[in-house]
């Protein structure tokens, strides 16, 4: 159920972004979701992407520092209760989440999650109904 | 301008030479008999005591380095028992262990008096208030400025360094006329008095003796009108005694070595050939009076040139031009020494990063800036922003442990940093000297 994820270490400078998308550009790479968490010197971004251990090949290849990362995707009402209640799920459990980002797509939202504990996490939200997405339902969405 | 001790200081130059040839020839009998390093240098070099019989036999004596400091800490370059040994100083070094000097109760009487001659250089005397500005502690500066103001009858006030407001307070409070610290926290001070509103014709400060660290014209320009004083450049390294070798006088146009003292001699880098008066080239200084740390043709690393023009001042002692620059790798940040291995020593024994880096010099607000350049190790990588900053503050805290130098540590993408296994560039210095 956990879903992977590519971290890359970027330095905070103009033009660095776009060289990282340009690379993965080159090889047909496609991207579902991204974020970046930046400091005022360096930053993550973070990728989910087609095909993660090609594209990590590739970045690596161009001497970027790359790491796969496993996160977990839900699915649920674009509603700020629906966020609301799996945050308390996890909360509620002792879960800590160490990033979460989110899109949305009509009425649907797509939450993703990297916790400090996955497979709790996964079950924790599976025992409440939360829908958990895999990798290629990600991809269809 | 009064002058110390003229009989020193204004010598004819041939009376000089022959002062110069006796002392130096205790120094290598001495030298010869008491430190077995220097006795079997010259054994090898098919030299004894016997093979120097003026000045001008110095040539043939081998050099004296940091290194060999280092291969003998602390003590093994010591020429008298240490029971002899009154006071022990230290600087850092490349290696974690620090270059140790020791001084005999002669000797410290011989830097009190260089240093008397430096303050009077600058014009100080027994009316006057010196604010040491410079630390107080193992380094030299402190207490080599207050020994040679005590000396002259002067006030001496052993604030040491930093905490600025206290400096402004006492600098106000008791009418300080003299100023010592390195010259760039004498800006920093003089930013600091405008901040703080104080008026520069409300503090007495008349003039200011700086070193310890490398200096331009237009920074001495910028302090003598902030500060409305007369800047004076001292020179000194503990290896040889500390501040004190060498001094300018109100001329301002170079520095009188102590050469009764200190003998210099310029050579070529590369060749280690001596080279003729007014040529640029390394410092080398063989010490002609010191008891419990003699040194025999050391070489400085400070880069400059000699004249022996007699001085608008009176003063017949040899000076050398302000150092700007160095023949080895050291850098001077905020007065301390740094080798760029030192920080390779500590970056090596951290698993989470590459041993690649670059060290940024830069001065900003008139004080130094040290950044260190690493690169992270892709199996530590992982995606969190917190373990990240975690890593960079081990390392800066790690390397400030190491350094005793506040740093600042920036993570930077790996092969980003020049790799060789021959000269890679290490260091990029902004300063302007």
């Amino acid at each position: 159920m956990v879903i992977p994820q590519l971290s890359v270490f970027i330095e905070n400078r103009s033009g660095r972004l776009t060289e990282v998308l340009e690379v993965l550009g080159r090889e047909d790479i496609k991207i579902t979701a991204l974020t970046v968490a930046d400091t005022s010197e360096f930053g993550i971004l973070r990728l989910i992407v087609s095909d993660s251990e090609k594209a990590k090949e590739v970045l690596k290849g161009q001497s970027f520092t790359v790491n796969i990362t496993n996160v977990i995707s839900v699915i649920a009402p674009n509603e700020a209760k629906h966020y609301a209640r799996l945050l308390r799920i996890l909360s509620d459990r002792d879960i800590s989440i160490e990033y979460t980002y989110a899109f949305a797509r009509g009425s649907k939202a797509v939450i993703i999650l990297r916790c400090n504990n996955n497979e709790e996490a996964i079950k924790a939200l599976k025992e409440n109904e939360m829908e958990l997405l895999n990798a290629s339902e990600l991809f269809k969405i | 301008m009064e002058i110390w001790n003229g009989h020193f200081e204004c010598m004819d130059r041939l009376d000089l030479k022959k002062v110069q040839s006796e002392r130096l020839m205790e120094t290598v009998e001495r030298s010869y008999f008491n430190v077995p390093y220097y006795r079997h240098k010259m054994q090898a070099a098919g030299l004894g005591p016997e093979s120097i019989g003026s000045i001008d036999d110095l040539h043939r004596l081998p050099f004296t380095t940091k290194q060999d400091l280092r291969d003998n800490y602390p003590f093994g370059l010591f020429a008298v028992p240490m029971s002899e040994i009154v006071r022990i100083h230290a600087s850092s070094g490349t290696t974690g262990k620090p270059t140790v000097v020791g001084y005999t109760r002669h000797d410290i009487a011989t830097w009190s008096e260089v240093m008397a001659r430096t303050l009077k250089c600058a014009g100080a005397g027994r009316n006057d208030f010196i604010q040491v500005a410079y630390g107080y502690g193992l380094f030299t500066g402190g207490l080599g400025l207050h020994y040679g103001g005590e000396k002259i009858g002067a006030s001496v006030i052993p604030v040491s360094g930093g905490n600025t407001s206290r400096q402004i307070q006492l600098m106000c409070d008791f009418g300080s006329t003299v100023l010592a610290c390195t010259p760039s926290y004498a800006l920093y001070l003089a930013e600091a008095l405008q901040e703080n509103q104080v008026d520069p014709s409300d503090i007495k400060l008349r003039v200011g003796v700086f070193g310890a660290e490398p200096w331009t014209e237009k920074m001495r320009r910028e302090i003598e009108t902030k500060l409305r004083i007369k800047a004076i450049d001292i020179y000194g390294l503990s290896e040889v005694i500390g501040p004190g070798v060498a001094s300018e006088c109100m001329a301002q146009e170079g520095l009188h070595i102590n050469e009764d003292h200190f003998y210099p001699e310029i050579i070529d880098p590369d060749t280690l050939q001596v080279l003729p008066e007014g040529s640029m080239g390394e410092l080398v200084f063989t010490t002609l009076t010191k008891e419990g740390l003699p040194l025999i043709r050391y070489r400085t690393r400070d880069l400059t040139r000699l004249t022996s023009e007699r001085c608008r001042c009176g003063r017949t002692m040899i000076r050398m031009e302000k150092c700007l620059g160095r023949s080895d790798d050291m850098l001077i940040v905020r007065g301390v020494n740094l080798f760029p291995s030192q920080v390779e020593n500590v970056l090596l024994e951290m698993s989470e990063i590459k041993p690649h880096y670059l060290l940024v010099v830069d001065r900003v607000n008139n004080l130094d800036t040290l950044e260190v350049q690493v690169e992270v190790d892709e199996a530590f990588f992982l995606d969190k922003i917190s373990q990240l900053e975690a890593l960079r503050m081990k390392i800066q805290e790690s390397l400030e442990t190491s350094l005793a130098l506040g740093v600042k540590v920036t993570l930077v993408e790996p092969k980003k940093l020049e790799r060789s296994e021959t000269k890679a560039k290490r260091v990029i210095d902004k300063r302007r000297f």
